[in-house]
């Protein structure tokens, strides 16, 4: 691990950051994006985690393969949810209990 | 039982150990996530189908008690990562002080965790026998707002119509939020169980610049508790709330 | 380079790991990697016998189309604790927590893992997750299939299954503790010089291992914390008629359970690749690729899981992704053997008792492999899917590939373990008893399931009785295969030839070190300057003066 020391002044910046994100995501869960409600949401929650990984957890001043362990896990984690829903999201309308509905049953996501 | 700051005796130099120990709990940690990964990915697959279940059961979670606790755990975040710096720049006693700091925020999120808990025993929203999404707008308390508990009524009897099987969906809403708030209680619950440990050996004056490894990889392991909130924080209390 | 790493005044007998500290706390308690192998020794050991119990007791129940031992309702419950006990506390355990607990130290040049207490941890938490599935096993058994689907486990079965899931939960665990432990020590406890490409490739072997290791037993423990969960208290996320979803539970079961497969059989081919080079006094080929495909492996292999999900109403698109993929994940193994066959061509193959095990791999985990393909091909796999093809193909791989690799690897490592040698005759015998009886035992059964006989039933039509006949005797011989080892191995500590410290001889690290080594493995920190599997640049390994060694055909 790098010696390198953040400063306080960083982590304040960093803190006020997150406190704006958390605000933006209930100010915009309040308003109708329809679908795109969830990727706001997300998107913040992904910005609040990087940061949190960068300058918190000192990713940033890490060597390499710190990264690399990092983008490890995102990865793995993408492989699980992607192939899974290529499987949820070909199979036909209700051939099972949780395939995409018809659509005169929509479901926003 | 070695004492803290001593070579341990399969390392050549403490630097080759404080590597290996920054690795470890890293590599624990993507761990955490392919763990914690398995509970998004059902949650991911059962929002998709019951959408109007998970926005009923959204909505029953107490947004200003999340939010709250959102910001509490972000605090505690702050102040593990000041506890660090104190140990690097050499200020003893600002380590044990911020390392007590981030302890009280986090025993007040698992605080405010249990009120939330309890609530939602009391409101039957418990998953198992006797659960059942209208007994509150049925049997609303004292101090529930009338004018609420009928819009909530309403928008459940909306909701019935939609999805008969409501309470059966919504009963996995909150399977999953039991599931994924009580794992992540319990990984709180060991982290306040590391920062007492912390807090001990910060008395004893032990972290210093050249040795304060423990301090660094067990806020290393609290910041990734705290991102595992970031992303339920929304993903459970968000959920439709602009109706 | 060319002496041990001992100092001069040095003589016999020396302290060694064995008889550094007597009683049993001293190796209860201990930190000592070496010591913590032999204690999974045992306990792998154990667990063998459980789930080999249950295979005879298979084997003799299919001796007659109506089921000749026991009832349908214990029948289901042989098989279950059969995979229960024989994958998750034998094959994945075996080869890492024995060998590479043991080994990779001393092939790094370290004094012992990055963590020696977590080692020890592991080592009880894999004895308080296999007392949980003792109790389950001796409480009215399992029925579910290893593979627990719901709502089967979840709801309906009325056997022991929450113990065994804690079990199984529980034991995750010691997996992934050890996967950790490996991965931190192989990138910073190297010995100087010793650079990645220098690393012996059963270390590239065991850091492949690791990483399905940590990446995959969370999701496996997760579910099966889920499908306990709903079990105990009602939930429903599997349970349809509550809106759960059955198929949620496969997608997460086989996200961690297919690569565990390549936990099995990643540790047992990086003891291939050390047993081939040296018995056939020859330079590994194509090193590089060999370290790389181990890696391939493990990254591809977390692509393929729904190819055990083909029957289940998979779309046409997804099937064929999977499919696809499956194919792929068969490359690098594929390159694997092209090298290891490449290495033996023109080498000077001595027949030792770890050679035959190696080729022996080699061949049965060919075929393995292979049918492994004709699964993966979607026709076929709607012909074959859940019938004794599927258990053939993965006895081939977990039997032929995996157990052969790991009693390859005990004779060839046992000399540095113990400093005693086996009787090589008797061994050679064994090895040659094992790979008939296995052949008897599972050849006959991919007829059986290509001709339609399904797994998992406890009867058969009558016209399969001979095929099954054959394979019940071809287990009688297989265990006898796997018994007289046990036999030798414990005779020769009492009456074995000693070993000393480079009997084969061997290009390793861990070679240098005395056998049996003491416990900080060496006494000075050796700095490597030599490149792995070089016989050439070694004339400390007393290879006849002047004798030619194989031509080396070129290196990565």
């Amino acid at each position: 691990m790098s010696e390198h020391i953040v400063s306080p002044k960083v982590y304040l910046v960093i803190f006020f950051t997150l406190m704006t994100g958390t605000a933006i995501t209930v100010w915009a869960a309040f308003h109708n994006f329809g679908p795109f409600n969830v990727v706001i949401a997300l998107a913040i929650a992904s910005l609040k985690a990087t940061l949190v990984v960068l300058y918190f957890m000192h990713a940033r001043y890490s060597p390499q393969r710190t990264h690399l362990v990092i983008l490890c896990a995102v990865f793995w984690l993408g492989i699980m949810l992607a192939l899974t829903l290529t499987d949820y999201t070909t199979r036909p309308p209700h051939a099972s209990h949780l395939a995409p509905p018809t659509r005169s049953h929509p479901a926003p996501v | 039982m070695h004492r803290t700051g001593e070579l341990y005796g399969q390392f050549e130099t403490l630097e080759q150990q404080k590597e290996s120990a920054a690795l470890g709990m890293w590599v624990f940690l993507v761990t955490e996530v392919l763990f914690f990964g398995g509970l998004f990915l059902a949650y991911a697959i059962n929002r998709h189908a019951y959408f109007e279940a998970f926005g009923i059961g959204s909505n029953t979670l107490d947004i200003k008690l999340g939010g709250f606790n959102t910001v509490v755990l972000i605090m505690s975040s702050l102040t593990m990562a000041m506890a660090v710096w104190s140990a690097q720049v050499g200020k003893k006693r600002l380590v044990s002080i911020f390392l007590i700091a981030t302890l009280s925020l986090g025993t007040v999120f698992l605080g405010v965790k249990v009120i939330e808990y309890k609530q939602k025993f009391d409101h039957h929203l418990i998953p198992g026998h006797g659960f059942d999404m209208r007994y509150r707008t049925e049997n609303p308390s004292q101090t529930d707002d009338p004018k609420e508990i009928a819009l909530e009524k309403e928008e459940l009897g909306k909701a019935f119509t939609q999805d008969p099987d409501i309470n059966a969906h919504g009963q996995l809403y909150f399977s999953l939020y039991f599931a994924m708030t009580g794992l992540h209680a319990l990984h709180m619950i060991v982290g306040a169980g590391l920062l007492v440990w912390l807090i001990k050996v910060s008395f004893r004056g032990r972290f210093t610049p050249q040795y304060n490894t423990p301090v660094e990889i067990v806020g290393l392991y609290w910041h990734f508790v705290d991102i595992v909130w970031i992303y339920l924080f929304p993903l459970l209390y968000l959920i439709d709330r602009h109706r | 380079m060319s002496e041990p790493f001992l100092p001069p005044q040095h003589k016999e007998p020396h302290e060694d790991y064995l008889n550094a500290t007597y009683g049993i706390r001293s190796w209860l308690l201990t930190t000592d990697h070496k010591r913590i192998a032999l204690l999974y020794l045992v306990s792998v050991t154990f667990f063998f016998f459980v789930g080999g119990i249950f295979a005879t007791m298979i084997r003799i129940h299919l001796l007659t189309p109506s089921g000749a031992l026991v009832t349908p309702e214990t029948y289901n419950k042989l098989f279950t604790m059969h995979g229960v006990a024989m994958i998750f506390f034998f094959l994945i355990p075996s080869i890492p927590a024995v060998l590479g607990n043991f080994l990779i130290p001393l092939m790094i040049g370290a004094k012992d893992l990055a963590f020696p207490k977590i080692n020890l941890l592991s080592w009880y938490i894999y004895i308080i997750g296999g007392c949980f599935v003792l109790y389950s096993f001796g409480t009215g058994g399992l029925d579910t299939g290893w593979t627990f689907y719901t709502p089967l486990s979840s709801i309906y079965s009325n056997s022991a299954v929450t113990p065994a899931v804690i079990g199984i939960f529980i034991n995750g665990f010691s997996s992934i503790l050890t996967g950790l432990n490996f991965i931190v020590t192989i990138h910073t406890m190297r010995a100087p010089g010793m650079t990645w490409f220098r690393l012996p490739l059963f270390v590239w072997a065991h850091y492949a291992t690791s990483l399905v290791m940590i990446l995959g037993t969370p999701v496996v423990a997760i579910t099966l914390l889920l499908a306990g969960l709903e079990r105990m208290f009602h939930l429903g996320f599997f349970n349809p008629a509550l809106g759960g979803d059955p198929i949620l539970f496969q997608h997460l079961f086989w996200f961690y359970s297919h690569p565990a497969v390549y936990i099995m059989i990643l540790p047992s081919m990086g003891v291939v690749s050390e047993i081939i080079p040296t018995l056939a006094r020859k330079p590994i080929f194509g090193y590089s690729f060999i370290a790389g495909s181990s890696i391939a492996i493990a990254v591809v292999g977390f692509l393929v899981w729904a190819h055990h999900m083909f029957v289940t109403g998979e779309s046409t698109y997804a099937a064929l992704t999977f499919s696809f993929l499956s194919y792929l994940v068969a490359i690098p193994s594929a390159v694997k053997v092209f090298n290891w066959t490449a290495t033996l061509y023109k080498g000077s193959i001595s027949w030792d008792t770890p050679m035959l095990y190696a080729l022996g791999f080699i061949g049965l985990f060919l075929i393995g492999g292979l049918t492994g393909l004709f699964l993966a091909c979607l026709g076929l796999d709607i012909h074959i899917h859940d019938t004794y093809f599927v258990i053939a193909h993965f006895h081939y791989i977990m039997v032929g590939g995996a157990v052969m690799g790991y009693l390859g690897g005990l004779h060839f490592w046992w000399p540095k373990i113990t400093n005693k040698l086996y009787p090589e005759s008797l061994s050679r015998l064994a090895a040659v008893i094992l790979f008939i009886g296995f052949n008897l035992t599972f050849f006959p059964q991919f007829i059986l399931g290509y001709l339609g006989m399904p797994r998992r039933y406890h009867t058969y039509p009558p016209e399969f009785q001979v095929l099954n006949v054959l394979s019940t005797a071809g287990a009688s011989i297989l265990a006898l295969g796997y018994l007289l080892p046990m036999a030798y191995f414990a005779w020769c500590m009492r009456y074995g030839k000693t070993a000393g410290m480079n009997p084969w001889p061997a290009t390793g690290l861990e070679w240098k070190a005395p056998s049996p080594p003491p416990t900080e493995n060496f006494l000075v920190t050796p700095e490597v300057n030599w490149e792995p599997y070089d016989f050439h640049s070694r004339p400390d390994l007393g290879l006849a003066a002047g004798a030619p060694l194989a031509p080396a055909h070129g290196d990565d």
